[in-house]
């Protein structure tokens, strides 16, 4: 990337940014503008993010230095093959969830499309950051949104679990802060690809102390991820937020699995001296007990929202413990797994809802709440309901079909994406000439888990949809359901380009094996450092 | 001085999780509170302790070693004005949550009486 386009990597930053403040000076009433602006935002980060993929996969991973300050003072942003996947699969979250929220969510409480802009930059900047310090403001600004998000609609329930899980976030942030002191003590930089390099010449004296930091850095982004016993707060929270919300956190815990990727690769890969392969073991573990945790809640879980958050833990337990297991085919599997298992599970949230409708009335979080706050938009919030779009006959069947689909790509059955996703990870763990007895496990729970979810969604929706009920059907509006099927249409597609995707993966696994390209584009040698630059470097320690 | 600023941190970490295990909303804020003090000292003394010594470095000045690190004290400055803002987001959620279920325990409801 050269010339102007080389500024396309900021921008999935900016925009958001921008367009969000912009939204701040708009008067809650205007609330087509406020729509037209946010989805046009979400619709361009997707042709942004669409193009650093496209360079990443040719060209290799490209830094930004911010300010162009030479390399290791700068802060930089990386688009690699990895981060630049994320951003794709964030935008298409944030677009379909923001489509969905226009059939009549984002009025349900004021400020919604800044808040959600502002989540979305947030997300961005944590994919994108080569700076674990920044990275620790970008989660504040995307946790900060978050809290605001999970608020929107207001409501006990909301309230109650938003408590929680803004307490337990703030502590993961002081553990966050304390492991990056404990990291600068040891190495003296913060740059991620700086440190890479550093942390192979750690005086073994100092290597506690930096591992000891590492580990509670991880325990910040492993709380993130819902890995079990730290994960109570999740299903509880992702219940009680609006569905829209829901589906685009489901892309919030994958933030703590990238950031455990990238790090455990780059500071304890191959390359680095007594610190490699630390805490592999502590994540399989841990990685399993959160999916047994995750499948025995998906069996008692009673409401489909249970059901949707016990199974993010599942996705989050394999993960977590594939990254512990390793290997470069078990590491493109797992990045396959992600991307699938992620568009699924905000389908799913989407589709609950309207699913849920014509259901028990005490069984459902009410949507639209008196605010608890009396504000300047009381007027905006507790305007008339009216139904928008179109109407469409057949909810019922466009419900369930949705369903279906959806219960098959979670549990994991052929065809789709799922299925593909769940036998390359079991095709890997078979792969090793021995097989240990904890990749036994971890391919009998990976089945139990399917198993499980399919049991459980068999309940849910037979008890939903296909029990008679004295109410007619609810109506479903156009716009509810165009979202839906764009990210099953995606899922498809996954399974239709299963091996052009899978060979992606597989070099992407590749190049977080070999960060050698990582090093070289974001490093302290950045090939852009120009010394013919006016900068005081003489006087530089 | 180090003992003393490690005993800060000690006694401050430890209110801090003790305050942070308590039943009540109010205590639990306090506690985030008293952690993030803990941290934000924790974060000055990871870049060494050191006695007049300025940060900021002057021109013409070629011998970094008589400066103390200054990007420690940039840090902190970053996680002081973040944990403020949190904190008052959280004390909002606590006068929410305490004037939707008219008690301040932190599950919103209590337990015995």
């Amino acid at each position: 990337m050269t010339g102007a386009l080389q500024h396309l990597i900021v921008l999935p930053i900016l925009l958001p940014l921008v367009a969000s403040a912009l939204m701040l000076s708009l008067n809650e009433r205007r609330r087509a503008t406020k729509r037209t602006l946010s989805l046009a935002t979400a619709a361009i980060l997707i042709g942004v993010a669409a193009t650093l993929l496209w360079f990443a996969r040719d060209g290799g991973p490209t830094a930004y230095r911010l300010g162009d300050w030479p390399s290791p003072f700068a802060i930089t942003l990386v688009a690699d093959r990895l981060s630049a996947m994320m951003l794709l699969l964030t935008s298409i979250l944030g677009f379909t969830s923001l489509f969905y929220a226009t059939a009549r969510w984002d009025r349900s409480g004021p400020r919604f499309h800044a808040l959600f802009l502002l989540l979305l930059m947030g997300i961005n900047g944590a994919f994108l950051t080569g700076d674990i310090f920044n990275l620790f403001v970008f989660f504040e600004v995307l946790l900060a949104a978050s809290y605001g998000l999970i608020l929107h609609g207001s409501g006990t329930e909301r309230t109650s679990a938003s408590l929680h899980y803004i307490a337990i976030n703030i502590a993961a942030s002081l553990l966050f802060l304390t492991g990056v002191a404990l990291i600068y003590s040891v190495t003296g930089t913060l740059n991620m690809a700086d440190l890479a390099l550093r942390i192979s010449k750690v005086d073994p004296n100092d290597l506690a102390l930096l591992e000891s930091g590492a580990a509670i850095l991880g325990v910040a982004f492993l709380v993130k991820a819902g890995i079990w016993p730290l994960s109570f707060w999740l299903p509880r929270t992702y219940a009680a937020a609006s569905p829209p919300v829901a589906a685009v956190f489901a892309v919030m815990t994958k933030v703590g699995i990238y950031i455990i990727l990238r790090l455990s690769f780059l500071l304890f890969g191959k390359g680095s001296g007594g610190a490699a392969g630390f805490a592999n073991e502590v994540l399989l573990y841990a990685g399993l007990a959160t999916m047994a945790f995750g499948i025995l809640g998906t069996l008692a879980a009673r409401q489909l929202t249970r059901i949707a958050g016990h199974y993010v833990l599942v996705s989050s337990g394999i993960l977590l413990a594939a990254i512990g297991i390793g290997g470069e085919a078990l590491t493109a599997a797992l990045l396959f797994y992600l991307v699938s298992s992620t568009l699924a599970v905000s389908a799913l949230y989407l589709i609950i809802e309207p699913t849920e409708r014509n259901a028990d009335e005490d069984d459902i979080i009410e949507g639209i709440a008196e605010p608890v706050f009396d504000d300047e938009y009381v007027g905006a919030i507790e305007e008339k309901e009216t139904e928008i779009g179109t109407v469409i006959p057949g909810t019922i069947a466009i419900l369930g079909g949705g369903l279906i689909f959806c219960a098959l790509l979670l549990a994991g059955l052929p065809p789709l994406s799922g299925f593909i996703a769940k036998f390359a990870l079991i095709d890997a763990l078979f792969s090793h000439v021995v097989i240990a007895s904890s990749h036994w496990i971890m391919i009998a729970l990976i089945i139990l888990s399917g198993l499980a979810t399919m049991i459980s969604m068999t309940r849910a929706g037979i008890d939903l949809l296909w029990t008679p009920g004295e109410d007619s059907p609810s109506r479903l509006s156009l716009i509810e359901v165009t979202p839906i099927g764009l990210l099953l249409a995606v899922c498809l597609a996954l399974m239709l380009a299963a091996g052009p995707v899978m060979d992606f993966m597989q070099d992407t696994a590749a190049a977080l094996y070999e960060p050698t390209g990582y090093i070289d584009a974001a490093g302290p040698a950045a090939p852009a450092f120009d010394t013919s630059a006016p900068t005081t470097s003489g006087a530089r320690p | 001085m180090e003992v003393v600023l490690s005993l800060a941190i000690g006694v401050l970490t430890a209110s801090g999780l003790w305050l942070l295990f308590r039943p009540r909303t109010f205590q639990v804020i306090l506690g985030l509170s008293l952690l993030s003090y803990a941290v934000n000292l924790f974060i000055i003394a990871a870049g060494r302790l050191r006695t007049d010594a300025p940060p900021i470095v002057g021109k013409g000045v070629t011998d970094p070693a008589s400066y103390a690190d200054p990007l420690p004290q940039a840090l902190v400055l970053t996680a002081i004005v973040i944990s403020f803002a949190t904190t008052a987001l959280l004390v909002v959620v606590l006068m929410a949550s305490r004037g939707l279920t008219g008690t301040d325990h932190v599950d919103g409801e209590d337990g015995e009486p």
